[in-house]
């Protein structure tokens, strides 16, 4: 059932918010050994928080739009009193003392926090296999990754654990799990969103945004978290623009761009199967009546590139507060700087001592002019190229991730093949855009293939309509 | 063995990073870095002169609110997450000289 009909009967009294938190605590029970999507199953608190709930809805009160809907969380959102470890033995024993703003923004609308979601270490892979506490499986095929770093939350959601979950994209990490497990998942504008609470990987790039089986499940989420937050200066202070009423607004008229240089013409890389369903999803928008044709954005290709300059930049600036002193892992040495190279030198896995050192080198003195500063510099060209094309177009399509989900093990001794999954994803993070990936059907080996929707900043409720489109189109088996 | 970065770089960066690393964690360091490095050099080909570069995707300035006195987080609750305390502060070993 979906969040919609799931909050619709809780609200109306026709199911009680404990018979739904039960149904998927046994899915969880049921699967949860062979997954492992979560680092904590809330069982307790969530039976607890669903009783209150009934408890509101038998005294007339109405408890919000995701009445009784489980919720799960990436583990890098803050849980007051609830561990929360961004899946790194450096906050293993971690308890936040304050809520994200997303977290309680979920318990306002009615939702149930059902658990915590394993994450790469602290959001930096495209597996989850950089986990601490061992990689997620992909619910379709076990063998294969989930794709990160919110693999958890998608699994969650492609395992029938949750209806929703919340994860977190710097570079791809909702958008490219979305689509290895065959969900949608939506890397809002940049701001929408409140970050307060959400554990800081690159501050400039990281957002908050859902997972959901449909496309309506994922606006009737992102309605309930977003919007302006007093405690982020980055939140924009403008209203939330609509969502789920657009969805059947449908494209005719719309002005769709398929980005050349991210497709499969245009890249080494893009899998021909994948390129085989955007090409088909271009079709079907075109066949509801958009204009659809090929549109150069030149500079997109050069993302990776400054992705992987400044996102380790920021990261190396905001995982310097992991010292052991506040909070956190602590290895104890006869001083506080050996105590501090002790404590992150076992607290840290290898791909966040990557990202730390290179960010560290790129900002250094001697190197900062040729990585850092001209990495900024490709970051103005990328928001320029895409300004442009969105003079002409009001949406654009690529694939989300260059293949369907890949074997456990398959990229994880070469940290450049990994970074290369981030490829379609990473510009509309550059540029501060909102983009999603829509479910369009199967590749070659049977495994969802994900279609992304880009759009200019604000223009979510534009981008939900050609989602909305896409789906009816995968359902219909086009 | 890429020539982008040295392992006595990648040694100076995990000091400054207040990293420890073993002689082989060094090596594979070092060449993975260089790989990362290699691919940031397709961005040698841009003319990049006159671009001015972007810190931030949004247009905000300073973010300011009322100077209200409002909740704050509750020390006893922070304190209790820190690996030492001592009266109602974060307690570290000796940060110069000798240990007492």
């Amino acid at each position: 059932m979906s969040a919609v009909d799931l909050a619709a009967s809780v609200r109306t009294g026709q199911r009680s918010a404990r018979s739904v938190v039960e149904e998927y605590l046994e899915a969880i029970d049921a699967a949860e050994d062979r997954i492992h999507a979560f680092n904590l199953v809330m069982a307790d608190e969530a039976l607890e928080a669903a009783d209150a709930l009934d408890n509101r809805v038998a005294s007339g009160e109405d408890p919000g739009p995701l009445a009784g809907v489980p919720v799960a969380a990436k583990d890098n959102l803050c849980t007051r009193g609830v561990p929360t470890t961004c899946g790194s033995l450096i906050l293993e024993n971690w308890r936040p003392p304050y809520d994200a703003t997303v977290v309680k923004r979920l318990s306002a609308a009615g939702a149930v926090l059902v658990g915590k979601t394993n994450m790469d270490e602290f959001a930096m892979g495209s597996s989850t296999e950089n986990s601490a506490f061992g990689p997620t499986r992909n619910p379709l095929a076990n063998d294969r990754v989930p794709g990160g770093s919110s693999g958890g939350s998608a699994a969650a959601v492609a395992a029938g654990f949750a209806p929703l979950a919340l994860g977190s994209d710097t570079g791809g990490s909702i958008r490219q799990p979305a689509a290895l497990c065959g969900v949608v998942g939506v890397k809002p504008t940049y701001g929408l969103v409140s970050r307060y609470g959400l554990v800081a990987f690159a501050s400039s790039l990281d957002q908050v945004g859902p997972f959901a089986t449909t496309v309506a499940d994922a606006a009737l989420l992102l309605e309930a978290v977003g919007g302006h937050d007093p405690m982020d200066s980055t939140s924009i202070p403008e209203p939330l623009p609509g969502l789920v009423g657009v969805l059947e607004d449908g494209v005719d008229g719309l002005r769709i761009g398929v980005i050349e240089e991210l497709s499969g013409d245009g890249l080494d890389g893009i899998a021909s199967d994948v390129q085989a369903r955007v090409t088909a999803a271009a079709e079907a928008l075109s066949a509801a009546g958009a204009t659809v044709e090929p549109t150069s954005v030149p500079s997109t290709v050069y993302g990776l590139s400054a992705y992987y300059v400044i996102a380790p930049a920021e990261a190396s600036s905001n995982l310097a507060r992991y010292d052991g002193v506040r909070y956190g892992l602590r290895v104890d040495a006869p001083s506080t700087p050996e105590m501090n190279t002790a404590t992150r030198t076992a607290g840290f896995g290898d791909e966040v001592k990557r990202r730390i050192m290179l960010g560290t080198y790129a900002l250094s003195a001697g190197y900062y002019d040729a990585y850092y500063l001209k990495a900024q510099k490709v970051r103005t060209l990328i928001a320029d190229d895409l300004r442009r094309a969105y003079q002409q177009f009001d949406l654009l399509v690529c694939p989300t991730a260059p293949t369907t989900a890949f074997p456990l093990g398959e990229k994880t001794a070469d940290p450049m093949l990994m970074y290369l999954n981030d490829v379609c994803t990473i510009p509309s993070n550059l540029a501060g855009h909102p983009a999603m990936s829509v479910p369009f059907g199967t590749g070659d080996d049977g495994l969802p293939v994900g279609v992304q929707v880009l759009a200019p900043a604000m223009a979510e409720p534009t981008m939900f309509r050609a989602a909305a489109v896409l789906e009816a189109a995968a359902v219909n088996g086009l | 063995m890429t020539e982008r970065i040295s392992t006595d770089d990648v040694a100076h960066v995990a000091r400054l990073a207040r990293l420890e690393l073993g002689p082989e964690e060094l090596e594979s360091f070092t060449s993975q870095l260089g790989a990362v490095l290699d691919h940031a050099a397709d961005l040698d080909s841009l003319d990049l002169d006159g671009v001015e570069p972007t810190a931030h995707p949004l247009p905000l300035s300073n973010a300011l609110r009322a100077d209200e006195v409002g909740p704050t987080l509750d020390p006893d609750e922070v304190l209790a997450a820190a690996p030492a305390v001592e009266d109602g502060q974060f307690r570290v070993p000796p940060v110069l000289g000798e240990a007492p």
